[in-house]
């Protein structure tokens, strides 16, 4: 009993001592949270429980688990999963590659991997666009063999192809920071106790870069869900994601629709977060997601 | 001290005789357990090892030891299999294995700073290597409580092994490798990360170990004491050569160049000429000696240990000198002497008062004559010891290779 007081009595003498800069330097941000996410959320919560002329009802929120809503919101998940794959299976051996190499060579393919995320995603959507589409660059190549055109653009392959392509560093960056963390002696002390290559990378790597692998998931599973623009661009009429419905809404200026959707969506994605990361949280450290 | 050591020495020259005819039964082949042939290495073009020859024997003790940067760790992790001679052979058990990888060699390491498996608690990280080549589960339990009994862990099974103290972390590390019943365990600075009274422990308990299990010790270090006590031979390099290959009475008591003499204890290492045989003079003085088998007229590295100098009153004796430092050690005084302006350094057990004019005397058997070498002229005498100086530049050491 004593021992607590003066433990918590030590602690609030701490926290006097700490000068002003350390106790308002976090409050710009502060500033920034209120004014566009809480305030913001406030506002998406109110919409979502009101109808038009402000009365309570829960008709919005219900509306989303009908057979339209939810068939869209099943392929958003669909899409978004298969691009995560995509991505996991693609940037899981880059990022071991990555991380093994010498460090000023990797240094270089980080920077290469980081060159296209600093133009706007727009622009590369568009860039995949002229890609794929029937006349476009690949096609043009592949009809001089004779092959094609292959019809990508308008399907959910396009939508696909265009979320790895846009999420794929998210999916590196994570994973590699955490095996390039990955201590080389743990790896040939696994050699030393008997296991070949293969074994080294399941008994060892594996799991010591699960939580990079975690984080990845997250980082490329949950911008692909609500996407909008890709699919719009990339995917045709059928290919219509939860993202585009929520953005439709909005266009059409049905503010209650639109802030039940993306509250529900909302609700749902964070309790996935937060059951993966009841998962996860012993082996967070490293990871990119709190 | 010297007497004593002799009178040992002519015990295990006994006792290595009587090997060597027991040796001689057996194929002289066979009795190689590992041997390193004109073995060198070099990392961007830095030249590491040097044509390193080398065999090591089956349930013996060995210690690699040297400077940082002397090539040891680098010897170890050519017979560990993580890395590869540019020329020459190693062979295991007559067996040519210079491509063999790890995994498919007989031989387990103790990492430095221990690389345990930070996923694993205690028991898993025992049990991996008998996981990955299949036993049986039973099998393993009853394996993984046996090397637990043996590293004085018992019922620290479900422990996570990153809460473990750097004791316990290195007694698993063993564990974790002893478990494969290895011919031969190699320990690349094992105790570097432990304090003082921890490491004087693991030293007597690794030695236990080892003369239990009949295993063989490939040990890597830089702490010539942690090399002495624990050895049944000790290999001394430098500068990516084997210096000298010897019991650690051998490498005290007849250092074969100025590098071991000094590297090994505490030496006086003076120029001399070698008069005639027993006949050797040095610091002005010519002194009766052991050695033989010189040219005559030959200069020479004189080597007298601080222990073996005897203080006596200036009229008798051979030397005499003006101290010019004291500090009590405990179990004797290290006093600094000037003579003739060559710093010498002497314990003894008699308080000098500093400034005091003293005589030395040298008994025969003090004196160790070695052939003059590349290190002569390397090692001054005890001008600018430091204590402090000699302290840094252990630590330094731990950023080996």
């Amino acid at each position: 009993m004593t021992g607590k007081k003066v433990i918590s009595e030590s602690r609030r003498r701490q926290t006097q001592k700490r000068g002003w800069l350390q106790r308002y330097a976090a409050m710009p941000h502060v500033v920034w949270a209120v004014l566009f996410i809480i305030a913001p959320l406030i506002f998406v919560a109110y919409y979502a429980f009101t109808d038009a002329d402000g009365a309570f009802t829960l008709a919005n929120v219900s509306s989303f688990f009908t057979e339209k809503y939810l068939s869209i919101f099943f392929r958003s998940l669909k899409l978004a999963l298969i691009a995560t794959a995509i991505c996991l299976l693609l940037g899981y051996p880059i990022a071991y590659f990555i991380s093994r190499s010498k460090p000023k060579t990797q240094k270089i393919l980080i920077l290469l991997l980081m060159l296209p995320m600093w133009m706007n995603f727009l622009i590369r959507t568009y860039a995949i666009m002229v890609l794929i589409q029937d006349t476009g660059i690949i096609n043009s190549f592949l009809g001089n063999f004779g092959i094609g055109p292959i019809h990508i653009l308008g399907t959910e392959s396009a939508v696909v192809i265009g979320m790895v392509y846009d999420y794929l560093p998210f999916m590196i960056l994570p994973i590699y920071s955490v095996m390039a963390k990955l201590d080389n002696r743990l790896i040939e002390a696994a050699a030393d106790l008997g296991c070949n290559g293969f074994a080294v990378l399941r008994k060892v790597i594996l799991p010591l870069s699960l939580s990079g692998v975690i984080s990845g998931v997250t980082m490329v599973l949950v911008p692909s869900i609500s996407t909008f623009y890709i699919s719009q661009k990339l995917g045709g009429v059928d290919t219509l994601m939860i993202g585009d419905v929520i953005e439709q809404q909005y266009a059409a200026s049905n503010y209650n629709m639109t802030a039940s959707l993306s509250l529900v969506l909302m609700v749902i994605l964070l309790v996935g977060l937060a059951i993966v990361n009841r998962y996860s949280d012993s082996e967070s450290d490293g990871g990119m997601m709190p | 001290m010297k007497k004593r050591l002799t009178e040992k020495q002519d015990l295990s020259e006994i006792t290595e005789s009587q090997n060597s005819i027991s040796d001689n039964t057996v194929s002289e082949e066979k009795s190689k357990l590992i041997e390193l042939r004109g073995v060198s290495k070099s990392f961007d073009g830095e030249t590491v090892l040097d044509s390193i020859d080398l065999y090591i024997t089956g349930k013996e003790f060995i210690t690699l030891l040297g400077p940082s940067g002397c090539g040891k760790t680098t010897t170890l992790r050519i017979i560990g299999g993580f890395e590869f001679p540019d020329v020459g052979d190693v062979f295991f058990d007559g067996v040519r294995i210079n491509d063999i990888p790890p995994h498919k060699r007989q031989v387990n390491t103790v990492f430095q700073k221990y690389a345990l498996f930070p996923h694993l608690n205690v028991y898993d990280n025992i049990a991996f290597g008998l996981r990955i080549a299949k036993i049986s589960e039973n099998e393993i339990k009853e394996r993984v409580s046996e090397m637990l009994a043996l590293v004085n862990l018992r019922g620290f099974e479900k422990r996570n092994v990153n809460l473990l103290s750097g004791g316990q972390q290195q007694r698993v590390a063993i564990a974790r490798a002893l478990i494969n019943k290895p011919k031969v365990l190699l320990l690349d600075e094992p105790l570097g990360a432990l304090d003082l009274k921890l490491r004087k422990d693991m030293q007597v308990e690794l030695k236990n170990i080892q003369t239990k299990t009949g295993i063989t010790f490939i040990y890597v270090t830089h702490d010539q004491e942690e090399a002495l006590s624990m050895s049944d031979t000790v290999v001394v390099m430098a500068n990516g050569k084997i210096q000298q290959i010897g019991s650690p009475t051998d490498i005290y008591n007849e250092p074969v160049n100025a590098f071991v003499a000094d590297f090994i204890g505490e030496s006086n290492i003076i120029d001399g000429v070698m008069l005639a045989d027993y006949k050797v003079k040095f610091a002005g003085h010519v002194f009766e000696c052991l050695d033989k088998g010189f040219e005559k007229n030959e200069q020479i590295d004189v080597v007298v240990r601080p222990e073996d100098v005897d203080v006596v009153a200036v009229d008798k004796g051979m030397l005499t000198g003006t101290v010019s430092s004291v500090t009590f050690k405990g179990v004797h005084y290290e006093i600094i002497v000037d003579i003739n302006g060559f710093k010498w350094m002497i314990q003894t057990t008699d308080y000098v008062a500093p400034e005091a004019k003293i005589g030395l005397f040298i008994e025969p058997d003090a004196i160790h004559i070695m052939k003059k070498s590349e290190y002569s002229d390397m090692f001054g005498d005890y001008s600018s010891f430091s204590e402090e100086l000699e302290h840094l530049s252990d630590i330094t050491e731990d950023v080996e290779e």
